[in-house]
């Protein structure tokens, strides 16, 4: 009984264009396990998973469920089988009440009407089965954050699931609410339903998980059993033996501090996006940030340039505090940013790579004068950022949007260094680029450095902190977690930093 | 340098063709829509041969004919013009109709109660209060859009009645013609007229018109308030983390918009009416939708397309009074472009984009390094390819 | 003032409310599945035109109904081609349907129908006076003495209520204006409950045109919804689209329409023209209170790609 595979991939491939997002994955999944899915942002995760759930099919490879090859071309179809699935990003609808989102779409005898009674009923009983605490007639809208990944859950039950997979149900969470799934889980497995519970934490992963499969680059590393393997092995399985720190020229040490932030907290509707953040970046160091995605990454960044408005604490540059902060007077003030979203936040796709080249300056001479573009000026500028940057276009007058990603990457931060700026704060700067693109945009950035400019470095890809950074801090629930020196840095350390394993809590898993 | 060169030629020529072609699919879109005006009027028991060059000899058959839609032209190219600015940044300014009405409003108090000043200062007092009246009406939907987030869509919708109900009760109250019977207010003084050109009903409206097409032209491409304009319309986030004020633009191009259609208002009231009444506008507020979408939301591009709607107005009044079919076969028409040119892309992308692939292909040779990079692996945010560097 | 002047005031309240109710019903349609159909006003006047062409030439009211029903059904289902298919901007089609409502309803309304004084004139929708309720004193002579499509149009209103809160059917079409997505990943069919909903708006407009032409006019008029479309819009809105308060809005509306009509009689100095904007300024003044409280469906006017169209 305890071994009996409930779901099995055979040899699973899915292609996006010319990459690989899973490469030939085999395997398998007990019934009534709690199987973890272990791998950093990109490893091939979700895509696993949209195909199990049928919101993608695959390329190559078959699934087995309950023996049977099946293929989904819906995920209403997954559904049917017994399969259903928890996105991140919930899909729920505020106005509706939860029994109308559980019972949505579903066939209810020959009656057209929708047996509201009956639904909440049903609901009601498998509330109190599995220990689900949810109310049938109360407004999504209405629920918090942990009740509403309930009602996720409570869908896929209603629709008779045994198969359930979440992606990252905790990133959302608070402690007690995690708590509180973890509670539901356990639940479900006594009553024999199979969960996969997809995450980077490491610490999650040992409280709940049997087994754990980690993935790498769209590849299986392997299977274990949970209680067989250290957090120390799972990091390195995660991350990859193969890291090494190139060498690099080490910094003088010294230099007076540029960029400083006190105290910073941010929090929005009652939820903690940041909390106590400080730190301070000297002239021509480089701070990286590690950190999984979804950790306060994008609400540090925006509290910074002024986007995002926080409770309490002060950024100051050159030692002077900045009072009221916009993005414009950042940009005035020589801050550079480098968004995450390029395509979204960074540029505006349909307008040349010129224009886009002046988002910064275009209320300044030589770009314009009495409100007038001059535009010889712009283009003359255009043409020379191309040839220094060697971006890839066929001319200054293309819309940015026609480049590749990494080609639209080289404009922004072209545009950015075009301020000269004394800081720099860069997210995810090489996200999705291959390793060529990423090697000019970090030695770029090394040159900024090396001219004196005080960079935060933003990424999820460790590699890129261990190679760029002179300090690294870890990024966790909003939170800095120790801020250390690149010489001192270990891997294995940072790995479970990122994963909440803190320092003594870590040590007496691994002895 | 040669490769350079080369992907300039390319660029050019790349950007020369998707013109013509653009060119080539609106003129289709507007045959088309000729050919469905056509069967209308067959059906109606009309012959569309004879119809149509009715029209042709009505709009552009004389001298005096083209003058006429020059007239028409006019109020269609301030409203055109009101629509294409308010979209280049984003906006729907469906209430250029209620800002011609508010802006000949308050243009013709001036033009009344504004007495004793020689023309060359009651003619621009007026146009200013012209001007401030369309900005006001539109700048209301505008603070209500920045302010509480309200669309702009329906607002200017509603606004438009209510300016129109607002005018009927001017010039059937507190405005109306003293001892006169009609709804309507008294003559304008000269002083507040616009003059005459040519000898005809064609007045310097049309040529405020035009320069109004080509000022919004200089500030959407040539300044810096332009560049802020374009990018919100765009992508307002982007915009917003580059630091450009959007809300205080979304304001200030809906005001600026509604005083495009306020001087459009009390040009046709001050040059061709001559005294301000009930109704004066048939739709013009609506048609300008038409202007700018035919016009391919370029203000320039506005000029072509109001001449044209202009002449299918003044063509079929020629039409109207010799076979009797309503002028209202010009909306069937209107409508015909605006759904064939709006559908355009969704319909005809595809074709375009290859049609333009294969044409410089030919000509310039295959530059595959230059073409975008189509992978839904980028779509999906997962990973993507690129050439090295 | 006396009773008669009241009676008559409320007799007509109701009978100009009926062509907003039943327009407004078509909207709340089309709306609830997220679509924003500003091209109400055109549809109006097709179903108008397409009821006097229908009982002028087939002879009977019936006929002219149904006209208007078939009328209204089309065009609603060319705009859902558009719009829900195509993916066109929902504002841009609605305005080129009010162009078109307007041309071929007067070009083909003079071809057919002649105009001015010898203008067609059409058999009526009769008014049947509901047997003891309409000897109620001034109640019974305001409310039971109507034409049949008024009845009708407010048994709409707890009808539509009905379908929208206890059927299946309408529980998906609330689904899939507020979040089409989560509808899709339940194996909803979002365009086909889209292209419903503006199948069903379109025969309504038709209906709503119909009442208007030969429910109150007996023959039809150049442009004669005149903002009615607009006023149906303006009720939706001001109703918090629902059923319930679309009609209440209806109401008020065709009370106010009614009420400009009486000034004169009721002694009342306010300009007519004052009454004639009431409805608009109103909805101004509701869509700047409720913003930011959630009450439009939140996918309005935004297209949608299905899942499975996605991948290709």
């Amino acid at each position: 009984m305890e071994t009996e595979i409930i779901l099995e991939t055979l040899e699973l491939v899915k292609r996006f264009g010319s990459f690989t997002a899973n490469d030939r994955l085999s395997l398998a999944f007990r019934k009534g396990e709690i199987h973890a899915l272990l791998g950093e942002n990109g490893a091939g995760k979700s895509t696993l998973m949209n195909m199990l759930s049928g919101m993608l099919s695959p390329d190559e490879g078959q699934i087995l469920f309950r023996g049977r090859p099946v293929a989904f071309a819906s995920p209403r179809e997954a559904a049917r089988e017994g399969i259903g699935m928890v996105h991140q990003h919930f899909m729920l609808i505020p106005a509706l009440t939860v029994a109308e989102n559980v019972a949505l779409g579903m066939k209810q005898g020959r009656s057209p009407f929708f047996g509201y009674k009956r639904a909440c009923a049903a609901i009601r009983e498998l509330s109190d089965r599995f220990g689900l605490d949810v109310d049938p007639e109360k407004r999504v809208s209405s629920l918090s954050v942990g009740q509403q990944q309930r009602v996720e859950i409570m869908k896929t039950l209603f629709r008779g699931a045994d198969f359930i997979i979440l992606d990252e149900p905790t990133a959302v969470l608070t402690p007690p609410e995690v708590k509180e799934l973890f509670r539901v889980l356990r639940t479900l497995k006594e009553n024999g339903k199979t969960i996969v519970f997809i995450s980077h934490k490491l610490k999650e992963i040992r409280e709940i998980c049997d087994r754990v499969s980690v993935l790498r680059l769209g590849k299986l590393i392997g299977t274990t059993d949970q209680a067989d393997t250290t957090s120390a092995d799972l990091a390195r399985m995660m991350i990859g033996r193969d890291i090494q720190a190139p060498i690099r020229r080490t910094r003088e040490s010294g230099g007076r501090v540029r960029f400083e932030a006190r105290g910073l907290h941010a929090s929005e509707n009652g939820v903690r996006l940041l909390k106590n953040i400080s730190f301070g970046i000297r002239e021509g160091e480089i701070l990286g940030i590690a950190g999984v995605d979804g950790n306060g990454q994008r609400e540090l960044s925006e509290a910074l340039l002024g986007l995002l408005p926080m409770q309490a604490g002060s950024v100051l540059l050159d030692g002077e505090e900045l009072g009221r902060r916009h993005p414009r007077r950042m940009t005035a003030l020589g801050v550079a940013y480098i968004p995450e979203d390029r395509q979204k936040d960074g540029l505006v796709l349909q307008m040349s790579i010129e224009e886009n080249l002046i988002a910064k300056e275009y209320r300044s001479a030589p770009f314009s004068r009495g409100g007038i573009v001059n535009k010889r000026k712009v283009k003359l500028n255009a043409e020379e950022q191309i040839r220094k940057f060697s971006v890839k276009a066929p001319g200054p007058g293309a819309p940015v949007g026609r480049l590749s990603g990494g080609n639209q990457q080289k404009v922004i931060l072209a545009r950015e260094l075009m301020l000269n700026p004394g800081v720099m704060i860069a997210m995810q700067p090489t996200r999705g680029m291959d390793v060529g693109a990423a090697e000019n945009v970090h030695r770029r950035m090394l040159e900024a450095r090396d001219r004196g400019c005080s960079v935060l470095l933003i990424s999820t890809e460790l590699e890129e902190i261990m190679t760029l950074s002179d300090r690294i801090a870890v990024l966790y629930k909003g939170e800095l977690l120790d801020t250390m020196d690149r010489e001192e840095a270990e891997l294995d350390r940072i790995g479970m930093l990122m994963a909440g394993a803190l320092p003594n809590a870590a040590e007496a898993i691994i002895h | 340098m040669a490769q350079e060169m080369r992907a300039t030629i390319h660029e050019s020529l790349e950007r020369k063709l998707n013109v013509l072609t653009d060119i080539v699919f609106y003129a289709g879109s507007v045959a088309i829509a000729l050919l469905a005006g056509g069967l209308v009027m067959l059906v109606a028991g009309v012959s569309p041969i004879e119809a149509y060059k009715l029209i042709w000899d009505g709009a552009v058959g004389d001298a005096n004919g083209f003058k006429e839609t020059l007239v028409k032209a006019t109020p269609l190219l301030f409203a055109g013009l009101c629509y294409t600015f308010a979209y280049r940044c984003g906006l729907f300014n469906i209430g250029a109709e209620g800002q011609l009405y508010v802006g000949a409003l308050a243009g013709t108090v001036a033009a009344l109660y504004v007495p004793g000043l020689p023309w060359y200062v009651h003619l621009p007092v007026c146009i200013l209060a012209g001007c401030a009246g369309g900005a006001i009406w539109a700048g209301i939907a505008g603070f209500l859009k920045v302010g509480r987030g309200a669309s702009e869509i329906i607002n200017t919708i509603m606004l438009n009645y209510v300016a129109i109900y607002l005018v009927s009760y001017m010039v059937t109250g507190p405005m109306k013609e003293p001892g006169g019977t009609l709804p309507q207010t008294a003559r304008l003084p000269d002083s507040a007229l616009l003059g005459k050109l040519f000898d005809s009903r064609l007045h310097y409206g049309f040529l405020l018109a035009v320069a109004a097409a080509i000022l919004l032209y200089f500030i959407l491409h040539r300044t810096v308030w332009g560049y802020e304009i374009r990018a919100v319309g765009l992508n307002k986030q982007a915009a917003k983390v580059m630091g450009i004020p959007v809300n205080r633009n979304v304001l200030l191009v809906m005001m600026l918009s509604g005083a495009i259609a306020g001087i459009g208002g009390y040009a046709e009231i001050a040059g061709v009416q001559n005294r301000l009444f009930q109704n004066f506008s048939p739709g013009f507020g609506y048609d300008g939708i038409a202007v700018a979408l035919v016009g391919g939301a370029h203000p320039l591009g506005n000029i072509g397309s109001a001449i044209l709607f202009g002449g299918l107005r003044s063509g079929a009044n020629a039409m109207q009074r010799m076979t009797g079919t309503s002028t209202s076969l010009v909306y069937v028409i209107q409508a015909t472009i605006i759904i064939l040119v709006v559908c355009n892309r969704y319909w005809f992308g595809g074709l375009k984009k290859r049609i333009i692939a294969s044409l410089t292909a030919r000509v310039v040779g295959r530059r595959s390094d230059a073409r975008p990079e189509e992978n839904v692996a980028v779509v999906l945010g997962i990973g993507e390819r690129e050439g090295r560097s | 003032m006396n009773e008669e002047v009241v009676v008559s005031f409320l007799a007509a309240a109701i009978r100009l409310s009926v062509p907003l109710l039943l327009a407004g019903i078509g909207i709340l349609f089309m709306s609830r599945s997220g679509i924003l159909n500003i091209g109400m006003e055109g549809m109006v006047l097709m179903g108008a035109l397409a009821g006097v062409v229908g009982a002028h030439y087939y002879g009977s009211m019936e006929a002219g109904l149904l006209a208007s029903v078939l009328a209204g059904a089309f065009i609603g289902l060319v705009f859902a081609f558009l719009v829900v298919t195509t993916g066109a901007d929902q504002v841009v089609i609605g305005t080129a349907i009010n162009l078109l409502g307007l041309g071929l309803t007067t070009v083909f309304g003079r071809s057919l129908l002649g105009m001015g004084q010898e203008a067609v004139q059409a058999e009526g929708i009769p008014v049947i006076p509901i047997p003891i309720l309409a000897d109620i004193p001034y109640v019974g002579e305001a409310l039971f003495h109507q034409n049949l499509l008024a009845y009708a149009s407010f048994l709409l209103v707890p009808a539509a209520a009905l379908l929208f809160y206890k059927t299946n059917w309408g529980l998906q079409v609330r689904a899939v204006g507020e979040h089409p997505l989560a509808a899709d990943t339940l194996g909803i069919r979002v365009h086909k409950t889209r292209y419903a909903c503006c199948v069903i708006g379109g025969m309504l407009a038709g209906i709503a045109g119909c009442s208007l032409s030969l429910g109150i006019l007996n023959q039809f008029t150049e442009n004669m919804a005149a903002g009615r479309g607009f006023i149906a819009l303006s009720a939706v809105i001001f109703g918090k689209w629902t059923p319930g308060g679309t009609m209440a809005a209806s109401l008020l509306f065709g009370g106010a329409d009614a009420l400009q009509l009486r000034f004169q009689s009721f002694g009342i100095q306010i300009p007519y023209q004052f009454m004639l904007m009431f409805p608009y300024l109103l909805t101004m003044i509701a869509l700047a209170w409720f913003s930011g409280k959630g009450k439009q469906p939140a996918a309005t006017a935004v297209p949608y790609k299905s899942l499975s169209n996605r991948s290709e």
